[in-house]
Protein backbone atom coordinates (compact mmCIF):
# COMPACT_ATOMS: atom_id res chain seq x y z
CA UNK A 1 0.00 0.00 0.00
CA UNK A 2 1.11 3.42 -0.60
CA UNK A 3 1.68 6.09 2.04
CA UNK A 4 -0.97 8.17 2.96
CA UNK A 5 -1.71 10.73 5.57
CA UNK A 6 -4.93 10.62 7.56
CA UNK A 7 -7.68 12.95 9.04
CA UNK A 8 -11.02 12.72 10.46
CA UNK A 9 -13.64 14.84 9.40
CA UNK A 10 -15.80 16.72 11.64
CA UNK A 11 -17.90 18.00 9.41
CA UNK A 12 -19.56 16.81 6.16
CA UNK A 13 -18.71 20.34 4.84
CA UNK A 14 -15.04 20.68 5.96
CA UNK A 15 -15.24 16.74 4.56
CA UNK A 16 -16.30 18.23 1.26
CA UNK A 17 -13.71 21.23 1.29
CA UNK A 18 -11.05 19.15 2.33
CA UNK A 19 -11.09 16.94 -0.33
CA UNK A 20 -11.65 19.21 -3.28
CA UNK A 21 -8.08 20.90 -1.52
CA UNK A 22 -6.32 18.48 -0.81
CA UNK A 23 -4.61 16.64 -4.15
CA UNK A 24 -5.22 12.91 -4.13
CA UNK A 25 -7.82 12.84 -1.08
CA UNK A 26 -10.67 10.33 -0.79
CA UNK A 27 -13.44 10.01 1.63
CA UNK A 28 -12.91 6.61 3.46
CA UNK A 29 -16.10 4.83 5.33
CA UNK A 30 -16.37 0.99 5.44
CA UNK A 31 -13.21 0.91 3.37
CA UNK A 32 -14.47 -2.49 2.56
CA UNK A 33 -13.64 -1.66 -1.55
CA UNK A 34 -11.05 1.33 -1.05
CA UNK A 35 -8.59 -0.66 1.01
CA UNK A 36 -8.59 -3.58 -0.85
CA UNK A 37 -8.17 -1.58 -4.17
CA UNK A 38 -5.72 0.16 -1.70
CA UNK A 39 -3.13 -3.12 -1.46
CA UNK A 40 -3.23 -3.50 -4.71
CA UNK A 41 -2.10 -0.18 -5.72
CA UNK A 42 -5.40 -0.01 -8.20
CA UNK A 43 -6.21 2.88 -5.61
CA UNK A 44 -3.09 5.63 -4.54
CA UNK A 45 -5.15 7.92 -2.58
CA UNK A 46 -2.31 10.01 -0.83
CA UNK A 47 -4.79 11.27 2.16
CA UNK A 48 -7.89 9.69 3.38
CA UNK A 49 -10.89 11.85 4.80
CA UNK A 50 -12.40 9.15 7.65
CA UNK A 51 -16.25 10.40 7.18
CA UNK A 52 -17.38 8.03 9.64
CA UNK A 53 -18.24 9.97 12.77
CA UNK A 54 -20.09 12.43 10.60
CA UNK A 55 -23.64 11.41 11.94
CA UNK A 56 -24.83 9.91 8.89
CA UNK A 57 -25.97 7.19 10.00
CA UNK A 58 -29.82 7.44 10.33
CA UNK A 59 -32.74 6.45 8.59
CA UNK A 60 -35.58 8.50 8.40
CA UNK A 61 -39.05 9.40 7.22
CA UNK A 62 -39.37 12.14 4.72
CA UNK A 63 -42.48 14.87 5.38
CA UNK A 64 -43.75 13.32 1.63
CA UNK A 65 -43.90 9.48 3.07
CA UNK A 66 -40.52 8.89 1.27
CA UNK A 67 -37.55 7.51 3.81
CA UNK A 68 -34.18 9.14 3.80
CA UNK A 69 -30.95 7.20 4.00
CA UNK A 70 -27.94 8.31 5.85
CA UNK A 71 -24.90 8.13 3.57
CA UNK A 72 -23.20 6.11 6.49
CA UNK A 73 -25.69 3.70 7.25
CA UNK A 74 -24.49 -0.05 7.34
CA UNK A 75 -25.68 -2.39 4.96
CA UNK A 76 -26.75 -5.28 7.78
CA UNK A 77 -28.89 -1.84 9.40
CA UNK A 78 -30.37 -0.57 6.19
CA UNK A 79 -31.84 -4.70 4.62
CA UNK A 80 -32.80 -5.55 8.76
CA UNK A 81 -34.60 -1.69 9.16
CA UNK A 82 -38.38 -2.20 9.59
CA UNK A 83 -39.29 0.08 7.55
CA UNK A 84 -36.87 -0.83 4.53
CA UNK A 85 -38.12 -4.93 5.21
CA UNK A 86 -41.98 -3.93 5.17
CA UNK A 87 -41.97 -0.48 2.59
CA UNK A 88 -39.36 -1.49 0.47
CA UNK A 89 -38.94 -5.40 0.36
CA UNK A 90 -36.49 -5.36 -2.98
CA UNK A 91 -33.96 -3.22 -1.17
CA UNK A 92 -33.69 -5.92 1.67
CA UNK A 93 -33.84 -8.29 -0.81
CA UNK A 94 -30.53 -6.79 -2.92
CA UNK A 95 -28.62 -6.09 -0.08
CA UNK A 96 -29.27 -9.67 1.70
CA UNK A 97 -27.61 -11.10 -1.84
CA UNK A 98 -24.35 -9.06 -1.76
CA UNK A 99 -21.31 -9.73 -0.17
CA UNK A 100 -20.83 -11.86 2.80
CA UNK A 101 -22.43 -11.01 6.72
CA UNK A 102 -18.97 -9.34 7.88
CA UNK A 103 -18.63 -7.12 4.66
CA UNK A 104 -22.16 -6.03 4.99
CA UNK A 105 -21.42 -5.04 8.76
CA UNK A 106 -19.22 -2.34 7.98
CA UNK A 107 -19.84 -1.46 4.04
CA UNK A 108 -22.08 1.95 4.06
CA UNK A 109 -25.28 2.93 1.68
CA UNK A 110 -23.08 6.04 -0.24
CA UNK A 111 -19.89 3.74 -0.19
CA UNK A 112 -22.51 0.57 -2.18
CA UNK A 113 -23.11 3.25 -4.60
CA UNK A 114 -19.81 4.13 -5.62
CA UNK A 115 -18.21 0.86 -5.24
CA UNK A 116 -15.97 -0.23 -8.21
CA UNK A 117 -16.09 -3.34 -11.26
CA UNK A 118 -14.85 -6.45 -10.43
CA UNK A 119 -13.60 -6.68 -14.28
CA UNK A 120 -10.70 -8.58 -13.52
CA UNK A 121 -8.86 -6.63 -16.26
CA UNK A 122 -9.34 -3.91 -14.00
CA UNK A 123 -8.20 -5.55 -11.15
CA UNK A 124 -4.55 -7.29 -12.96
CA UNK A 125 -2.23 -4.26 -12.66
CA UNK A 126 0.02 -5.97 -15.32
CA UNK A 127 -3.28 -5.99 -17.89
CA UNK A 128 -3.86 -2.49 -19.66
CA UNK A 129 -7.16 -1.24 -18.39
CA UNK A 130 -8.94 1.70 -19.80
CA UNK A 131 -10.76 2.48 -16.69
CA UNK A 132 -7.56 2.28 -14.17
CA UNK A 133 -5.42 3.68 -16.77
CA UNK A 134 -6.82 5.68 -19.13
CA UNK A 135 -5.81 5.32 -22.77
CA UNK A 136 -3.83 2.13 -21.99
CA UNK A 137 -6.72 -0.26 -23.94
CA UNK A 138 -8.57 -2.93 -22.58
CA UNK A 139 -7.60 -6.46 -22.49
CA UNK A 140 -11.36 -7.67 -21.35
CA UNK A 141 -12.34 -7.35 -24.56
CA UNK A 142 -10.64 -10.01 -26.29
CA UNK A 143 -10.03 -12.05 -22.82
CA UNK A 144 -12.39 -13.63 -20.27
CA UNK A 145 -15.77 -11.27 -20.63
CA UNK A 146 -17.69 -13.70 -19.00
CA UNK A 147 -18.52 -12.02 -15.92
CA UNK A 148 -18.71 -8.61 -17.88
CA UNK A 149 -21.79 -6.01 -19.23
CA UNK A 150 -23.38 -6.21 -22.31
CA UNK A 151 -25.75 -3.55 -21.97
CA UNK A 152 -24.01 0.41 -21.71
CA UNK A 153 -20.82 -0.59 -23.26
CA UNK A 154 -18.29 1.30 -25.03
CA UNK A 155 -15.30 0.34 -27.14
CA UNK A 156 -13.48 1.47 -24.64
CA UNK A 157 -15.11 -0.63 -21.33
CA UNK A 158 -17.22 -3.43 -20.98
CA UNK A 159 -17.08 -3.73 -17.49
CA UNK A 160 -20.18 -4.43 -15.27
CA UNK A 161 -21.22 -2.43 -12.54
CA UNK A 162 -21.05 -4.97 -9.06
CA UNK A 163 -23.99 -3.49 -6.99
CA UNK A 164 -26.99 -5.42 -6.05
CA UNK A 165 -28.07 -2.72 -3.68
CA UNK A 166 -27.78 -0.09 -6.94
CA UNK A 167 -30.21 -2.08 -8.83
CA UNK A 168 -33.18 -2.02 -5.86
CA UNK A 169 -32.01 1.62 -5.69
CA UNK A 170 -32.62 2.60 -9.52
CA UNK A 171 -36.01 0.38 -9.54
CA UNK A 172 -37.19 2.69 -6.59
CA UNK A 173 -36.02 5.82 -8.16
CA UNK A 174 -34.12 6.42 -5.14
CA UNK A 175 -32.20 10.09 -4.75
CA UNK A 176 -28.71 10.32 -4.14
CA UNK A 177 -27.88 13.61 -2.20
CA UNK A 178 -24.86 15.28 -1.94
CA UNK A 179 -22.88 18.27 -0.62
CA UNK A 180 -20.50 20.38 -3.00
CA UNK A 181 -17.10 21.41 -1.64
CA UNK A 182 -18.19 25.12 -1.64
CA UNK A 183 -21.12 24.28 0.46
CA UNK A 184 -24.38 23.32 -2.21
CA UNK A 185 -26.29 20.85 -1.46
CA UNK A 186 -27.98 19.07 -4.24
CA UNK A 187 -29.87 16.00 -5.46
CA UNK A 188 -28.89 13.58 -8.10
CA UNK A 189 -31.76 11.15 -9.73
CA UNK A 190 -30.10 7.71 -9.68
CA UNK A 191 -30.69 7.68 -12.99
CA UNK A 192 -28.30 10.60 -13.88
CA UNK A 193 -25.63 9.42 -10.93
CA UNK A 194 -24.00 6.47 -12.53
CA UNK A 195 -22.29 7.32 -16.05
CA UNK A 196 -21.73 4.84 -18.97
CA UNK A 197 -18.60 4.51 -19.71
CA UNK A 198 -18.44 6.23 -23.30
CA UNK A 199 -14.14 6.80 -24.01
CA UNK A 200 -14.14 7.93 -20.39
CA UNK A 201 -14.42 4.80 -18.57
CA UNK A 202 -12.44 6.24 -15.68
CA UNK A 203 -15.18 8.73 -14.93
CA UNK A 204 -18.05 6.44 -13.08
CA UNK A 205 -20.38 8.92 -11.34
CA UNK A 206 -21.67 12.60 -11.66
CA UNK A 207 -20.03 13.64 -8.41
CA UNK A 208 -18.16 16.59 -8.92
CA UNK A 209 -14.35 17.12 -7.08
CA UNK A 210 -14.72 16.75 -2.99
CA UNK A 211 -18.55 16.63 -4.07
CA UNK A 212 -19.97 13.99 -1.07
CA UNK A 213 -22.66 11.92 -0.50
CA UNK A 214 -24.84 12.88 2.71
CA UNK A 215 -28.24 10.47 2.20
CA UNK A 216 -30.10 8.58 -0.42
CA UNK A 217 -33.93 8.89 -0.32
CA UNK A 218 -36.20 6.86 -1.64
CA UNK A 219 -39.94 8.50 -2.51
CA UNK A 220 -43.04 7.25 -1.03
CA UNK A 221 -43.97 2.99 -1.09
CA UNK A 222 -45.09 1.96 -3.56
CA UNK A 223 -46.65 -1.26 -2.29
CA UNK A 224 -46.89 -4.37 -4.15
CA UNK A 225 -45.13 -7.29 -4.26
CA UNK A 226 -41.53 -7.49 -4.13
CA UNK A 227 -38.64 -9.56 -5.48
CA UNK A 228 -34.63 -9.79 -6.21
CA UNK A 229 -33.82 -12.55 -7.89
CA UNK A 230 -29.80 -13.18 -8.23
CA UNK A 231 -28.07 -15.24 -10.71
CA UNK A 232 -24.52 -16.40 -9.58
CA UNK A 233 -22.27 -19.31 -9.82
CA UNK A 234 -22.23 -20.11 -6.15
CA UNK A 235 -25.19 -20.09 -3.88
CA UNK A 236 -23.89 -17.21 -1.36
CA UNK A 237 -21.20 -14.83 -1.70
CA UNK A 238 -20.30 -14.07 -5.53
CA UNK A 239 -21.59 -11.46 -8.09
CA UNK A 240 -24.34 -11.58 -10.06
CA UNK A 241 -23.99 -12.79 -13.52
CA UNK A 242 -27.80 -11.85 -13.76
CA UNK A 243 -30.22 -10.11 -11.10
CA UNK A 244 -33.54 -9.20 -11.61
CA UNK A 245 -35.12 -6.57 -9.01
CA UNK A 246 -38.98 -6.70 -9.80
CA UNK A 247 -41.74 -4.71 -7.90
CA UNK A 248 -45.66 -5.75 -9.11
CA UNK A 249 -47.44 -2.96 -7.74
CA UNK A 250 -51.07 -2.55 -6.20
CA UNK A 251 -52.23 -0.79 -9.33
CA UNK A 252 -51.49 -3.50 -11.99
CA UNK A 253 -48.26 -1.74 -12.75
CA UNK A 254 -44.54 -3.20 -13.02
CA UNK A 255 -41.18 -2.34 -13.17
CA UNK A 256 -37.73 -3.76 -13.11
CA UNK A 257 -34.12 -3.09 -13.08
CA UNK A 258 -31.30 -5.06 -13.67
CA UNK A 259 -27.92 -6.32 -12.60
CA UNK A 260 -24.89 -7.97 -13.83
CA UNK A 261 -25.61 -7.00 -17.60
CA UNK A 262 -24.77 -3.58 -17.22
CA UNK A 263 -21.91 -0.75 -17.26
CA UNK A 264 -24.66 0.73 -14.38
CA UNK A 265 -27.55 -0.59 -12.98
CA UNK A 266 -30.18 -1.13 -15.94
CA UNK A 267 -33.43 0.14 -16.03
CA UNK A 268 -35.47 0.55 -19.56
CA UNK A 269 -39.13 1.94 -19.68
CA UNK A 270 -39.44 -0.50 -22.98
CA UNK A 271 -39.16 -3.18 -20.74
CA UNK A 272 -41.62 -2.06 -18.13
CA UNK A 273 -44.02 -0.98 -20.20
CA UNK A 274 -43.67 -5.05 -21.84
CA UNK A 275 -44.47 -6.71 -18.54
CA UNK A 276 -47.96 -7.56 -19.25
CA UNK A 277 -46.71 -9.48 -22.30
CA UNK A 278 -44.34 -11.68 -20.04
CA UNK A 279 -40.69 -12.64 -19.91
CA UNK A 280 -39.52 -13.30 -23.30
CA UNK A 281 -40.82 -9.73 -24.32
CA UNK A 282 -39.61 -8.20 -21.33
CA UNK A 283 -36.01 -9.46 -21.88
CA UNK A 284 -36.11 -8.51 -25.72
CA UNK A 285 -36.89 -5.02 -24.75
CA UNK A 286 -34.33 -4.86 -21.83
CA UNK A 287 -31.46 -6.12 -24.27
CA UNK A 288 -32.14 -4.01 -26.75
CA UNK A 289 -28.61 -2.63 -28.20
CA UNK A 290 -27.25 -5.57 -26.07
CA UNK A 291 -23.84 -6.27 -27.47
CA UNK A 292 -22.12 -9.25 -26.05
CA UNK A 293 -18.59 -11.19 -27.01
CA UNK A 294 -18.33 -14.71 -27.42
CA UNK A 295 -17.89 -15.40 -23.45
CA UNK A 296 -20.86 -13.74 -22.19
CA UNK A 297 -23.57 -13.94 -24.42
CA UNK A 298 -25.43 -16.07 -22.54
CA UNK A 299 -26.34 -13.76 -19.86
CA UNK A 300 -29.11 -12.64 -22.99
CA UNK A 301 -30.99 -16.27 -22.58
CA UNK A 302 -30.03 -16.09 -18.76
CA UNK A 303 -32.38 -12.62 -18.29
CA UNK A 304 -34.97 -14.14 -20.16
CA UNK A 305 -35.18 -17.44 -17.86
CA UNK A 306 -34.58 -15.23 -14.36
CA UNK A 307 -37.77 -12.95 -15.91
CA UNK A 308 -40.03 -16.34 -16.55
CA UNK A 309 -38.89 -17.80 -13.11
CA UNK A 310 -40.00 -14.25 -11.02
CA UNK A 311 -43.36 -14.25 -13.28
CA UNK A 312 -43.82 -18.34 -12.01
CA UNK A 313 -43.08 -17.21 -8.67
CA UNK A 314 -45.25 -14.47 -8.71
CA UNK A 315 -47.89 -16.78 -10.16
CA UNK A 316 -47.24 -19.06 -7.43
CA UNK A 317 -48.14 -16.35 -4.74
CA UNK A 318 -51.46 -15.14 -6.66
CA UNK B 1 11.32 -8.93 8.85
CA UNK B 2 14.84 -10.99 8.79
CA UNK B 3 15.46 -12.14 5.46
CA UNK B 4 18.26 -14.79 5.80
CA UNK B 5 15.97 -17.70 7.32
CA UNK B 6 12.70 -18.99 6.37
CA UNK B 7 9.91 -17.36 7.98
CA UNK B 8 6.01 -18.68 8.61
CA UNK B 9 5.43 -15.51 6.60
CA UNK B 10 8.13 -16.20 3.74
CA UNK B 11 6.47 -19.78 3.30
CA UNK B 12 2.86 -18.23 3.39
CA UNK B 13 3.78 -15.43 0.73
CA UNK B 14 5.60 -18.60 -1.72
CA UNK B 15 2.52 -20.73 -1.08
CA UNK B 16 -0.02 -17.64 -2.04
CA UNK B 17 1.99 -17.25 -5.34
CA UNK B 18 1.91 -21.11 -6.11
CA UNK B 19 -2.10 -20.08 -5.25
CA UNK B 20 -2.30 -17.19 -7.83
CA UNK B 21 -3.82 -19.62 -11.39
CA UNK B 22 -7.27 -19.83 -8.34
CA UNK B 23 -8.38 -16.28 -8.62
CA UNK B 24 -9.60 -14.54 -5.64
CA UNK B 25 -7.07 -16.02 -3.02
CA UNK B 26 -4.03 -14.67 -4.29
CA UNK B 27 -2.60 -11.80 -2.68
CA UNK B 28 -1.35 -12.40 0.75
CA UNK B 29 1.17 -10.14 1.44
CA UNK B 30 3.27 -9.06 4.52
CA UNK B 31 2.65 -5.99 6.97
CA UNK B 32 3.24 -3.19 5.46
CA UNK B 33 6.38 -2.13 6.33
CA UNK B 34 6.89 1.68 8.06
CA UNK B 35 8.47 4.37 5.37
CA UNK B 36 8.88 7.87 5.00
CA UNK B 37 5.87 9.56 4.14
CA UNK B 38 3.58 8.47 6.94
CA UNK B 39 3.79 9.85 10.25
CA UNK B 40 3.18 7.66 12.91
CA UNK B 41 -0.66 8.00 14.62
CA UNK B 42 -1.88 7.22 18.04
CA UNK B 43 -4.09 4.58 18.21
CA UNK B 44 -5.97 3.41 21.46
CA UNK B 45 -8.63 0.02 21.19
CA UNK B 46 -9.58 -2.20 24.01
CA UNK B 47 -8.69 -5.00 23.04
CA UNK B 48 -10.75 -8.28 24.92
CA UNK B 49 -11.33 -5.90 27.88
CA UNK B 50 -7.72 -4.40 27.93
CA UNK B 51 -6.69 -0.75 26.80
CA UNK B 52 -3.47 -0.62 24.53
CA UNK B 53 -2.04 2.34 22.96
CA UNK B 54 0.09 2.09 19.86
CA UNK B 55 2.04 4.41 17.54
CA UNK B 56 0.80 2.68 14.08
CA UNK B 57 1.18 3.83 10.20
CA UNK B 58 -1.90 4.82 9.35
CA UNK B 59 -1.58 1.94 6.33
CA UNK B 60 -1.58 -0.90 9.30
CA UNK B 61 -4.70 -2.58 9.17
CA UNK B 62 -6.47 -3.33 12.47
CA UNK B 63 -5.56 -6.99 11.69
CA UNK B 64 -1.65 -6.34 11.25
CA UNK B 65 -2.30 -3.99 14.29
CA UNK B 66 -3.69 -7.26 16.25
CA UNK B 67 -0.92 -9.69 14.91
CA UNK B 68 2.20 -8.22 14.66
CA UNK B 69 1.67 -5.41 17.52
CA UNK B 70 0.13 -6.39 20.07
CA UNK B 71 0.86 -10.21 19.22
CA UNK B 72 -2.35 -11.31 19.24
CA UNK B 73 -2.13 -14.23 16.72
CA UNK B 74 -5.08 -16.39 17.02
CA UNK B 75 -6.65 -13.78 14.44
CA UNK B 76 -5.28 -15.21 10.94
CA UNK B 77 -4.17 -13.50 7.72
CA UNK B 78 -5.28 -15.68 4.79
CA UNK B 79 -5.97 -13.62 1.66
CA UNK B 80 -5.74 -10.28 3.15
CA UNK B 81 -8.70 -9.14 1.04
CA UNK B 82 -11.68 -9.84 2.82
CA UNK B 83 -12.49 -12.91 0.56
CA UNK B 84 -11.39 -16.11 3.05
CA UNK B 85 -13.09 -15.12 6.74
CA UNK B 86 -9.87 -16.22 8.65
CA UNK B 87 -9.62 -12.08 10.16
CA UNK B 88 -12.66 -12.60 11.41
CA UNK B 89 -13.42 -10.36 15.02
CA UNK B 90 -15.66 -8.52 16.68
CA UNK B 91 -15.87 -4.27 16.86
CA UNK B 92 -18.49 -2.72 18.88
CA UNK B 93 -20.44 -6.55 19.35
CA UNK B 94 -20.21 -6.72 15.16
CA UNK B 95 -18.18 -8.93 13.16
CA UNK B 96 -16.07 -7.76 10.55
CA UNK B 97 -13.01 -8.84 8.22
CA UNK B 98 -9.88 -7.18 10.15
CA UNK B 99 -7.68 -7.10 7.47
CA UNK B 100 -10.39 -4.71 5.54
CA UNK B 101 -10.05 -1.85 7.91
CA UNK B 102 -7.51 0.24 8.97
CA UNK B 103 -6.29 0.48 13.20
CA UNK B 104 -6.33 4.17 13.37
CA UNK B 105 -10.38 4.09 12.00
CA UNK B 106 -11.04 2.26 15.10
CA UNK B 107 -9.32 4.78 17.64
CA UNK B 108 -11.68 4.37 20.93
CA UNK B 109 -13.27 1.52 20.01
CA UNK B 110 -13.63 -2.23 21.52
CA UNK B 111 -12.33 -5.14 20.31
CA UNK B 112 -12.85 -8.51 20.74
CA UNK B 113 -10.37 -11.60 19.05
CA UNK B 114 -11.02 -15.17 19.70
CA UNK B 115 -7.85 -14.57 22.82
CA UNK B 116 -11.60 -12.82 24.29
CA UNK B 117 -13.52 -14.95 23.66
CA UNK B 118 -12.51 -18.08 25.81
CA UNK B 119 -8.93 -19.51 27.25
CA UNK B 120 -7.57 -22.76 27.38
CA UNK B 121 -8.52 -23.44 31.08
CA UNK B 122 -12.19 -21.81 30.05
CA UNK B 123 -12.90 -22.31 26.43
CA UNK B 124 -16.18 -20.04 25.26
CA UNK B 125 -19.07 -23.12 24.61
CA UNK B 126 -18.81 -22.13 20.54
CA UNK B 127 -14.44 -23.70 21.04
CA UNK B 128 -16.00 -26.37 23.14
CA UNK B 129 -18.28 -27.54 20.31
CA UNK B 130 -15.81 -27.58 17.67
CA UNK B 131 -13.84 -29.95 19.31
CA UNK B 132 -16.37 -32.36 19.96
CA UNK B 133 -17.88 -31.78 16.29
CA UNK B 134 -14.71 -31.93 14.95
CA UNK B 135 -14.92 -28.67 13.07
CA UNK B 136 -11.81 -27.78 11.68
CA UNK B 137 -8.99 -30.02 10.15
CA UNK B 138 -6.30 -28.04 10.01
CA UNK B 139 -7.63 -25.19 12.42
CA UNK B 140 -6.31 -21.90 10.04
CA UNK B 141 -9.53 -20.72 9.60
CA UNK B 142 -11.26 -21.91 12.76
CA UNK B 143 -10.78 -18.41 14.99
CA UNK B 144 -12.48 -16.82 12.39
CA UNK B 145 -14.59 -19.69 12.16
CA UNK B 146 -15.67 -19.31 15.78
CA UNK B 147 -15.92 -15.54 15.84
CA UNK B 148 -18.58 -15.76 12.82
CA UNK B 149 -20.43 -18.57 14.65
CA UNK B 150 -20.84 -16.36 17.72
CA UNK B 151 -21.64 -13.30 15.93
CA UNK B 152 -24.22 -15.29 13.78
CA UNK B 153 -26.29 -16.80 16.27
CA UNK B 154 -26.35 -13.28 17.93
CA UNK B 155 -27.36 -11.81 14.54
CA UNK B 156 -30.58 -14.64 14.72
CA UNK B 157 -31.11 -13.80 18.07
CA UNK B 158 -31.63 -9.93 16.82
CA UNK B 159 -33.76 -10.98 13.98
CA UNK B 160 -31.68 -9.44 11.32
CA UNK B 161 -32.86 -11.17 8.07
CA UNK B 162 -30.74 -13.00 5.87
CA UNK B 163 -30.60 -13.84 1.76
CA UNK B 164 -32.43 -17.10 2.65
CA UNK B 165 -34.92 -16.11 5.14
CA UNK B 166 -38.63 -16.73 3.92
CA UNK B 167 -40.64 -14.27 5.82
CA UNK B 168 -37.91 -10.73 6.24
CA UNK B 169 -39.67 -10.63 9.32
CA UNK B 170 -39.62 -13.64 10.64
CA UNK B 171 -35.75 -15.23 11.30
CA UNK B 172 -36.00 -18.48 12.33
CA UNK B 173 -32.90 -21.13 13.48
CA UNK B 174 -32.01 -23.70 10.90
CA UNK B 175 -29.32 -25.17 9.04
CA UNK B 176 -30.04 -23.16 5.68
CA UNK B 177 -29.43 -19.51 7.71
CA UNK B 178 -26.86 -20.97 9.32
CA UNK B 179 -24.89 -21.97 6.21
CA UNK B 180 -26.05 -18.76 4.11
CA UNK B 181 -24.82 -16.83 7.25
CA UNK B 182 -21.27 -18.18 7.58
CA UNK B 183 -20.65 -17.93 3.67
CA UNK B 184 -17.65 -15.08 4.31
CA UNK B 185 -15.96 -17.68 6.01
CA UNK B 186 -13.58 -20.53 3.94
CA UNK B 187 -12.68 -23.78 5.15
CA UNK B 188 -10.22 -25.30 2.32
CA UNK B 189 -11.05 -28.63 4.64
CA UNK B 190 -14.60 -28.49 3.87
CA UNK B 191 -15.17 -28.81 7.65
CA UNK B 192 -18.47 -27.29 7.13
CA UNK B 193 -21.24 -29.76 8.44
CA UNK B 194 -19.69 -30.47 11.44
CA UNK B 195 -18.82 -26.44 11.78
CA UNK B 196 -22.68 -26.32 11.41
CA UNK B 197 -23.24 -28.88 14.07
CA UNK B 198 -21.24 -27.03 16.27
CA UNK B 199 -23.71 -24.46 16.20
CA UNK B 200 -26.98 -26.11 16.33
CA UNK B 201 -25.48 -27.09 19.09
CA UNK B 202 -24.68 -24.19 21.14
CA UNK B 203 -27.73 -22.81 19.78
CA UNK B 204 -29.66 -25.38 21.06
CA UNK B 205 -27.91 -24.92 24.52
CA UNK B 206 -26.13 -27.60 24.70
CA UNK B 207 -23.03 -28.15 26.98
CA UNK B 208 -20.82 -29.70 24.23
Amino acid sequence: MRPFTYSRATSVADAAKSAASVQGARFIAGGTNLLDLMKLQIETPTHLIDVNHLGLDRIEKTADGGLKIGALVRNTDLAADRTVRSDYAVLSRALLAGASGQLRNKATTAGNLLQRTRCPYFYDTRMPCNKRRPGSGCGAMQGMSRSLAILGVSDACIAQHPSDMAVAMRLLDAQVDTMGADGTARSIPIADFHRLPGDTPHVETALQSGEIITSVTLPKSIGGTHVYRKVRDRASYAFALVSVAAVFDAKGGTRFAFGGIGAKPWRTEAADAAAKSGAKAVAQAALNGARTTHHNDFKQALVERTLASIYRQKEARA
Amino acid sequence: MSSDHVTRRGLLRGSAALAAAAPGLSHAQPASPVKEGSPMTPVELTVNGREVHLQLDPRTSLLDALREHLHLTGTKKGCDHGQCGACTVMVEGRRINSCLTLAVMHDGEKVTTIEGLGTAEKLHPMQKAFIVHDGYQCGYCTPGQICSAVAVLEEIEAGIPSHVTHDLDRVTMSDEELRERMSGNICRCAAYPNIIAAMNDVAAGGKA
